[in-house]
């Protein structure tokens, strides 16, 4: 019976099938992350803050983000007479849109046959494209278009300032972001996140793994700080700074299109997290574990990361405006310039 | 498949553009802006340049528009004047009149520019090579190095303008 089946499922793997079930399942585990990760927030935030957290739907809560998905579902969809019907439409469409293109150059494990069922093994990543690391900065450079419309486009002033806000950070951010990204991007000297992983193999001493951590120690913090700024986490969430615009770009959305905001939200937590993990962690390396399970290595380091992120919004006060920009322009800025040339002079002296 | 998207990019393109134009709204030329470039990109990777067409996305589509969305929002120009027709533009003020006049010759100037290109230009097999981004940044910074340095204090001296212009008086 299973080996008629198996015999029967064979004729369906072509390159074009194989294709599209890799894209559905990562999409969907992109989606299933972000519902655990509203989880995991509230609560690592309840306990940070003394209480329970939600614990009535299922053991700890744990059903709690599927009952929010189906309230939200079921909500009626508003929009202001005075916005713009089409921006107000799509905006919730190119953020969540960015936010999942984003994940398709990354990498997450070696390949795979699923024990012999594929005929050549398939590489656990949606597509490995030679100038991938630029690409996720293109699309995440996209995805600040989402947030400005849906500031414009609602009509209102807080969502007007939020939208606002929202571009002059992701500006002043992306600079450092990228000079960050280029410092790896010498010492490994490829574009590929693929090839830099795989670059980071072996260790030193026979004990302390070769990641880009150590040599990047400032480029990693230039690199989770313009991180954290670019997805509008606190303490840089002023695009929907509670006391001061309300709820910022999404005060006028409901229902599915503020969910698609909050969605994009996550997905792009998990996008920063799982780049910095392939960029500065080693990736999928890890000891212990045979080569087909190295995928759970790669999810222990963004989980590591995305508890990280977590921690530091419940952890450090917002910033006022102007710090913000000062943080970026005065101090961010340079650092990453100076990283940059520290890092050309030992790629020199390496190099010998 | 390949020329069924490089005649879908193209479309779009083209498409996009002419909206840009005709559009009243300003926002959405941005956006309709955006989207041509997007269009542009795909072309570029179909042209076997992927690191043309993410610089394209990077700098276009997502440093300049930025900038130019930004201006727009706080302009915050509701709506401009419906244009009247094409012939009372060709009648109208001297400033229209020009301005027919020279898009007349940029179209002139790229029917003779493009007819004289040589033929040698167009290698498929080169395209690889030449996008290639370790061979773009040696080109860059070796043949093209004072073009290049030219052009940062170029960018500089704008950016130094800018700052004066929009520096309030004390």
């Amino acid at each position: 019976m299973t080996a008629w089946l198996v015999e029967w499922l064979r004729y369906l793997v072509t390159p074009l099938t194989v294709h599209g079930a890799l894209i559905f399942i990562i999409f969907n585990l992109l989606v299933l992350s972000a519902a655990f990760m509203v989880w995991m927030e509230r609560k690592v935030c309840a306990y940070i803050q003394d209480r329970l957290g939600p614990n009535r739907v299922g053991y700890a809560g744990w059903k709690q983000p599927f009952a929010d998905v189906i309230k939200l579902l079921t909500k009626e969809e508003l929009r202001p007479k005075a916005a713009d019907a089409v921006l107000f439409a799509i905006a919730p469409i190119i953020s969540a849109g960015t936010a999942f293109a984003a994940f398709s150059v990354v990498p997450f494990g070696t390949s795979t046959t699923l024990w012999g069922f594929l005929p050549e093994p398939v590489p656990l990543e949606i597509t490995d494209v030679n100038v991938a690391v630029l690409v996720i900065f293109a699309i995440t450079s996209m995805g600040v278009y989402g947030i400005v419309l849906a500031g414009w486009a609602s009509n209102s002033k807080y969502s007007l300032l939020g939208g606002l806000r929202s571009s002059a950070q992701m500006i002043s951010y992306e600079l450092s972001y990228g000079l960050a990204l280029a410092a790896v991007i010498m010492m490994a000297g490829s574009l590929s996140l693929r090839e830099i992983v795989l670059s980071q193999s072996g260790y030193w001493f026979g004990f302390i793994p070769k990641w880009y951590l150590w040599p990047q120690l400032f480029g990693f913090f230039i690199y989770m700080c313009a991180g954290v700024a670019e997805t509008n986490r606190a303490p840089f969430d002023f695009p929907e700074a509670e006391q001061e615009l309300v709820a910022g770009y999404h005060t006028e959305y409901s229902s599915m299109s503020f969910a698609m905001f909050f969605l994009a939200e996550y997905v792009n937590m998990v996008t920063v997290s799982a780049v910095a993990t392939s960029l500065y962690l080693g990736g999928w390396l890890g000891p212990f574990l045979p080569d087909w399970l190295d995928w759970i290595w790669f999810m222990v380091k963004v989980l590591a990361l995305l508890f990280f992120y977590v921690w530091m919004r419940w952890t450090l006060p917002r910033y006022r405006y102007d710090q913000l920009m000062e943080f970026g322009w005065k101090w961010l800025l340079p650092a990453a310039v100076l990283n940059l040339l520290y890092t050309a002079a030992l790629v020199l002296w390496l190099q010998g | 498949m390949e020329t069924a998207a490089f005649y879908i990019f193209a479309a779009i393109a083209v498409i996009a553009s002419l909206f840009v134009v005709g559009q009243r709204n300003p926002m959405y030329s941005v956006m309709l802006l955006i989207t041509s470039f997007g269009a542009l990109a795909g072309l570029y990777v179909l042209l076997d340049a992927p690191f043309t067409a993410v610089t394209q996305i990077i700098i276009y589509a997502g440093a300049i528009m930025v900038l130019f969305l930004f201006v727009v929002m706080l302009l915050n120009v509701p709506r401009e004047e419906p244009a009247p027709s094409v012939a009372a533009g060709l009648l109208g003020p001297t400033g229209l009149k020009i301005g027919a006049v020279l898009s007349g010759l940029l179209a002139i100037e790229m029917v003779w520019a493009l007819s004289r290109l040589p033929s040698r230009y167009f290698n498929p097999d080169q395209a690889g090579q030449v996008s290639d981004v370790r061979n773009i940044g040696q080109v860059l910074f070796t043949q093209h190095a004072f073009a290049f340095e030219a052009t940062s204090v170029l960018i500089l001296v704008a950016m130094v303008g800018a700052v004066v212009v929009a520096r309030k008086e004390h």
